[in-house]
């Protein structure tokens, strides 16, 4: 009887488990550049972070309340996590899961940094965190963090109806 | 003549607060910082010196701990061909307790650092060269009694494996300097921890 409460509980944790990191892709930068250059009404929202980023962690509920706000407009928003790939099971999922993050979560592996921080913006240091907002009109990359009031108000000044 | 100094100076600093720090070719100015071993160090003491590889580093980032046996190997391999590493930790113990001079002695000690791991406490050093991240290294090449800046950048291209590197930079640099050529490439990006700057 233990145990076969045991194997529900962990066949329920298992498939929790699995559904979250089925959410989390790992995409490397060839596969990642296209969310960089959409040239459509949406407005993207794309900000580079780390679970052992502490400006970074301490600025993901400004953004998750903004994900919120936004998302039944035309807006998207990715945090695309530069944790290591070895980390991604035990510190990124568990991370999303106690967090209850709900803005998508992608984990960019390319460790050449050199190969790519150009090519999502030339005056990105490589520093985190940095965000990049951007629709088909508008782009404004910056390297730091935002308050919820300064994202708040780029994104309603540049929403698309 | 005193005065004209001083205004010289003044001018000086308001300027390079003002700038984006050091470019490559650029002249470097010397620091002195305390070491983890309770002395001060300064670039000038390193009379025998052909130049330094400045690395702004610190305890708690993770980009900085993956280098840190890196590090330790540039700098036996390197101080004893005439370019020592010096390593400056630029964040504020305020906002990351885990960079305070107390756990740098010890991350030194446990890590059994063979080159000073300086902090910037003012952190003007930091400020002065332009360094945005950790870890961040300026290669310094001593050219007619100047510290000329002649690489800036990541030190090779894989923070998460040293042995999947398939460009050392900071290696290969050094290798260009020794045999009297300029680093190509001199100046590279690499992701990295902001530096924690002291709340005004």
């Amino acid at each position: 009887m233990k145990i076969g409460f045991l194997s529900v509980v962990l066949l329920f944790v298992a498939t929790f488990a699995l559904s979250v990191s089925a959410q989390i892709k790992v995409v490397n930068f060839k596969n990642f550049k296209p969310l960089l250059e959409k040239n459509n009404d949406t407005t993207y929202v794309i900000n580079f972070w780390a679970t052992w980023c502490a400006p970074c962690v301490k600025e993901l509920p400004d953004f998750e309340s903004i994900n919120q706000q936004f998302k039944d407009k035309k807006f998207k928003m990715l945090l695309v996590s530069l944790d290591f790939r070895k980390s991604f099971e035990t510190r990124l999922i568990p991370f999303v899961e106690q967090n209850k993050l709900k803005a998508e979560v992608l984990l960019l592996h390319e460790p050449d940094g050199n190969s790519w921080i150009d090519l999502v913006d030339t005056n990105w240091s490589g520093a985190i965190p940095a965000t990049l907002i951007y629709n088909k009109d508008f782009r404004v990359f910056h390297e730091g963090g935002y308050t919820y009031q300064e994202l708040n108000s780029i994104i309603t000044n540049n929403l698309k109806p | 003549m005193k005065m004209t100094i001083s205004l010289f100076l003044i001018l000086f600093t308001a300027f390079s607060a003002n700038s984006q720090g050091y470019k490559v070719g650029d002249n470097a100015e010397d620091f002195k910082l305390l070491n983890v071993d309770g002395k001060y160090v300064q670039m000038a003491d390193y009379e025998d010196a052909k130049g330094f590889i400045v690395i702004f580093t610190c305890n708690h980032c993770p980009y900085s701990v993956a280098y840190e046996d890196r590090i330790n190997l540039l700098d036996r391999r390197f101080s004893q061909e005439g370019y020592p590493v010096i390593a400056v930790n630029p964040n504020d113990s305020l906002i990351q307790p885990q960079d305070s001079y107390s756990k740098m002695i010890v991350r030194a000690r446990e890590k059994s650092f063979s080159f000073p791991y300086l902090l910037d406490a003012s952190q003007e050093v930091f400020k002065t060269y332009g360094a945005t991240r950790t870890p961040h290294v300026y290669i310094l090449n001593k050219e007619n009694k100047e510290l000329v800046v002649r690489y800036i950048g990541a030190i090779d291209n894989n923070y998460e494996d040293g042995g999947a590197a398939t460009e050392k930079y900071v290696e290969s640099a050094i290798e260009n300097l020794k045999m009297g050529e300029l680093p190509e490439p001199d100046f590279t990006k690499a992701i990295g921890c902001t530096i924690k700057v002291k709340k005004s």
